[in-house]
């Protein structure tokens, strides 16, 4: 295996186990979420933003993902790790106000994490900075009006410095995206609203890198702003959490918790 | 005040650099000598209330001090939890900019007015709300927000007229003296008490404007006076739920103030279920004509 690839694969593995001990000690839900969106967050803050560069996590109820990759970038100690869900921690369920650096924004209500996004990308182009603003928005929060406010005004200002990442699950809180409120065909109503869509698997290391590259390949050429499609699996990598709403809410009794390290331990050894 | 305030924007966007203003697609014929003069900084970022807040707050998190302007009802209620999420929670220098607070936009009708602004607004964390009173105020206003690193919200509205000199905007003002009873108001609403055109119901009133909420202390000759007079009355373009005539109260019984009569006058909202101009919906409820002079009479008498 390539060396960046493998150094991927032992990021993801050590965020997912980190996510899931998190979820088991607080006994909470939310974990399908954050497993959808951990190979995504770990790509963005190890193999594609540079210092100024940032990102807000706009579904925040992932937010196990976020502190967990934060923690493995050194951001967020171990220490702090062990205060998740517990009495007077800054790590709450969702990610909080302006206490950790990687957090720049408190998100949990939907669809603000792109419209804070447009704003902050706005302003580095007026100000003539060369940084990459990234949001990672769920698929269930493209219901939202504001996201699609945002879209228009993200297309308008050619804000090719923002990186709208989708985390395409499929699954929101309380169905299927295509039952509960048809979002199909996705990339051509994105299309329409003029941005350079870019279709990636969210789980793949390869699909994410090429994903990237198509992405400075097209700011190098076009004013179009970029927005990658990442088809993911909610509750990617544990057998019975995948593909469930459940596993949005559940938290794991100490067999799930074993079974699901497991599965986490033979995907490491598969890749 | 619109003018006043569009003026009172070109002065600090000269002065300021990072000073940028956004509208939800308002301000024809006040605004354009603005997006003329400084096309980069002027966004008009369409008919989208939320979108407009949330990226007011980005802009404000990268070091801009943004101005976003709309009316009022549109200002503040359609992009609330924008406003308490991103801006208030992060405390960050957004300076919300709502025109004709109140029933200033008079025959447009109940969608076009707001008479709850200052309640929802003056409970958020963070917030500060600056209510000009005459049009002179305004430049001033905007000058304090300026400086105020925090959310603020801007209450424009059509200015009182007053003949009389009265001193520079601040959060308590006397506007003028008076012999039995005391008028505590916030906005140009408190300009119909200086109208009535009864000068032996003036001679008897002592005036005193609110130009921001939450309020700071009432000032110590402002209680004297009301210790003095007994008599105290409050005056809003605003419902009274949560107005200023609750603070106040609230405020009079921390200082153990005594035995006072208190009246309030404020929006009843559309008591004949029909609309017209803001004088006459100010008329309806007792803000302004009649009505008004009727409730001041009766407690200078009482």
């Amino acid at each position: 295996m390539r060396k960046d690839k493998r150094d991927f694969v032992n990021k993801v593995y050590s965020v997912k186990k980190r996510l899931l001990a998190m979820y088991k000690e607080a006994n909470a839900g939310h974990i399908a979420c954050s497993l959808s969106c951990a190979e995504i967050l770990t790509f963005l803050t190890f193999f594609w933003m540079d210092d100024p560069d940032t990102l807000i996590l706009s579904k925040g109820h992932a937010a196990a993902a976020l502190y967990a990759v934060l923690c493995e970038a050194g951001l967020i100690t171990e220490d702090d790790i062990k205060t998740f869900y517990k009495e007077g921690t800054y790590l709450g369920a969702h990610p909080p106000v302006r206490k950790i650096r990687g957090i720049p924004f408190a998100t949990g209500s939907l669809g603000h994490g792109l419209p804070i996004s447009a704003g902050r990308a706005f302003a580095s182009k007026l100000k003539k900075e060369n940084r990459l603003f990234f949001c990672v928005t769920s698929d269930g929060e493209l219901d939202e009006g504001s996201t699609w406010e945002a879209a228009l005004f993200i297309s308008h200002h050619r804000l090719t410095n923002l990186i709208w990442m989708i985390d395409r699950n499929h699954i929101q809180g309380f169905g299927r995206t295509e039952d509960v409120m048809a979002l199909e065909p996705l990339d051509v109503k994105l299309k329409a609203f003029r941005f350079h869509v870019i279709k990636a698997d969210g789980h793949s290391y390869d699909s994410l890198l090429a994903a990237k590259l198509e992405c400075l390949s097209n700011n190098g050429t076009s004013e179009t702003p970029n927005v990658i499609i990442c088809e993911t699996i909610k509750g990617h990598g544990v057998s019975f959490m995948e593909n469930t709403v459940d596993w949005h809410y559940l938290p794991m009794d100490d067999g799930q918790y074993k079974k699901a390290l497991d599965e986490l331990d033979a995907w490491r050894e598969q890749q | 005040m619109r003018a006043e305030f569009a003026q009172a924007m070109m002065g600090l966007f000269e002065r300021h650099p990072n000073v940028v203003f956004l509208t939800a697609d308002l301000g024809y014929l006040a605004f354009e000598k603005l997006r003329d003069a400084y096309p980069g900084r002027f966004v008009n970022a369409g008919v989208a209330e939320q979108n407009v807040v949330s990226v007011a707050a980005g802009m404000a998190h990268e070091g801009l001090i943004p101005w976003v302007y709309n009316i009022a009802p549109f200002a503040v209620l359609r992009p609330y939890e924008q406003i308490r999420n991103d801006v208030c929670m992060h405390n960050l220098p957004v300076k919300i900019v709502g025109n004709g607070g109140g029933y200033g936009y008079g025959i447009m009708g109940a969608t076009h007015h707001t008479l709850e602004d200052m309640a929802v607004m003056r409970v958020l964390p963070n917030m500060k709300i600056y209510v000009p009173l005459v049009a002179s105020d305004v430049k001033h206003a905007v000058e304090m927000m300026t400086e105020d690193k925090s959310p603020n919200y801007l209450r424009l509205n059509f200015p009182a007229e007053i003949d009389q000199p009265i001193e520079c905007f601040k959060p308590w003002r006397r506007i003028k003296d008076g012999k039995k009873m005391v008028v505590i108001g916030v906005g140009p609403v408190l300009g119909n008490a200086l109208n009535l055109g009864n000068n032996d119901l003036l001679d008897a009133i002592e005036i005193w404007a609110i130009g921001m909420l939450p309020t700071s202390p009432i000032p110590e000759e402002l209680i004297a006076s009301i210790k003095a007079k007994r008599k105290v009355m409050t005056i809003e373009e605003h419902y009274g739920q949560c107005g200023i005539n609750e603070l106040i109260a609230r405020q009079l019984l921390d200082l153990k103030i005594g035995r006072i009569i208190y009246k309030s006058s404020y929006a009843l909202g559309y008591p004949s279920g029909k609309t017209g101009s803001q004088k006459w919906l100010q008329e309806q409820s007792g803000l302004a004509g009649q009505g008004l002079e009727k409730i001041i009479k009766e407690l200078v008498d009482a």
